[in-house]
């Protein structure tokens, strides 16, 4: 309980220690929580942008969805449309080629009734004059009767 | 626990808890350690108290290593179990700092965190149960042991002078002599008349000294009057262990529960010294107008 030498070793080791403390023991640790508050501070910031760009994309994908849908629709629209273009066109062009071929078809038969119709002609002619060779029961003259001949001939 | 020339009464072994080891010059003019209680008084202020500068010292490497070991591992990233914690005492003497200081001074947090880590340590050697240390001594031949450093008003006022020290340093840095004179001597009475203020300045002086004076006393007798009762309580329950088992089971009892409500005490006392510390600086560095 006496007051002695002990209160000025006190004092020494106090400042000793006051010492030690502001030179290696404050500043190193404050520092640190300083670097900290700002790394994490920093790090929200990040994250907080991080989400608003989430957000972002995700309203630019949504309009990329729609626009691909609109697309999408427009491009059906179109195929049905040149479907149906394509259809009408084959049709149009089945029914000039069934006209062309009808009518070739058409001709070809014409030429052949009037070939026909020309021997027939012959082979009747050749027929009536030997019908009235056996009438007359003589030999017709070609040359002779060739008028007549000729006048059955443009009857038939 | 008691030295053999001493018969054991309850007063013996209370004053026997209480005497510091001291080292001084003895009266056959050899320099030793005292064996009485009479001798370590006739040393007069030539003297050093082994006991307290020991535990002290000790506690304060303790202090200075551990936290060192926390800053020299220091980093921004996650910090780990000690650092964590170091950090946790260190952000609380910042913000008490903040909050309480004012100026601009790098000194004072340092001077804080040392002060409520350094008396928190040697408050809370009160906790040892108050013979084990002295008897382990006792048996090694030291005559007396007092482990509580802040039991001791030599440690106390080692601290609340050195602060005082600083007060009055910086009161006169920042305020100069002129302005540290007029605080001591124009305050609390300022009459508007120059023939009364100069009438006022010996009354003035006076109360404001008395206030001065009454800083760094009222400071470290608090603590060290706070340590000392509650290291009497501990005696006087020890003593109980002394009498018959019932006493000493309810003395066992007793010293729990003290211990816990010390804890309290030891705590609360390290933050006051520390506060008021915050709050003698802060006030060195204001202007008053």
């Amino acid at each position: 309980m006496n007051i002695n030498l002990t209160l000025i070793g006190q004092s020494i080791s106090f400042i000793f220690f006051v010492w030690f403390c502001l030179k290696f023991i404050w500043p190193p640790i404050i520092n640190a929580l300083e670097r900290r508050k700002k790394t994490i501070a920093d790090g929200l910031a990040a994250g907080e942008k991080g989400h608003h760009e989430l957000e972002l994309a995700k309203q630019r994908f949504v309009e990329m969805v729609k626009e691909a849908k609109a697309k999408a629709v427009d491009i059906i629209n179109q195929a049905q449309k040149r479907h149906d273009e394509i259809v009408d066109e084959a049709k149009d062009d089945a029914r000039t080629e069934g006209n062309r071929i009808l009518a070739a078809a058409r001709a070809e038969i014409d030429q052949e009734r009037q070939q026909v119709r020309e021997e027939l002609r012959q082979q009747v002619t050749l027929l009536a004059v030997a019908g009235a060779e056996q009438i007359l029961m003589r030999e017709v003259d070609q040359n002779v009767h060739k008028e007549v001949l000729d006048k059955i001939s443009a009857d038939l | 626990m008691v030295s053999e020339h001493e018969a054991l009464t309850a007063s013996s072994y209370i004053k026997h808890h209480l005497q510091n080891l001291t080292y001084g010059k003895l009266p056959d003019g050899t320099w030793g350690i005292a064996q009485s209680i009479e001798e370590a008084k006739q040393m007069g202020f030539w003297a050093i108290h082994l006991d307290t500068m020991f535990f002290s010292i000790g506690l304060g490497l303790l202090f200075i290593i551990t936290f060192r070991l926390a800053a020299r591992q220091a980093t921004s990233g996650v910090p780990g179990g000690l650092q964590n914690f170091i950090e946790w005492i260190v952000e609380f003497i910042n913000s008490m700092v903040h909050d309480g200081f004012s100026g601009k001074n790098n000194l004072v947090a340092p001077i804080a965190l040392t002060l409520f880590v350094w008396i928190l340590l040697l408050n809370l050697m009160d906790l040892i149960p108050v013979d084990w240390i002295p008897h382990i001594a006792a048996v090694i031949g030291v005559p007396y042991m007092k482990i509580v450093p802040s039991n001791d008003p030599n440690a106390t006022f080692g601290m609340s002078l050195s602060v005082f020290a600083l007060v009055l340093y910086y009161s006169i840095k920042v305020k100069g002599i002129g302005g540290f004179a007029a605080e001591l001597g124009l305050q609390p009475f300022s009459p508007k008349n120059i023939f009364l203020k100069i009438l006022f300045i010996p009354v003035n002086f006076l109360l404001e000294f008395v206030n001065l004076v009454a800083k760094p006393l009222s400071h470290s007798l608090r603590l060290f009057g706070n340590m000392y009762a509650g290291e009497m309580i501990f005696i006087l329950i020890a003593i109980m262990y002394s009498a018959n088992f019932a006493l000493g089971a309810f003395g066992g009892l007793l010293q729990l529960g003290w211990a816990i409500f010390h804890v309290l005490i030891v705590l609360l006392q390290a933050f006051i010294f520390m506060v008021l510390t915050i709050v003698y600086l802060d006030m060195a560095h204001q202007e008053h107008h």
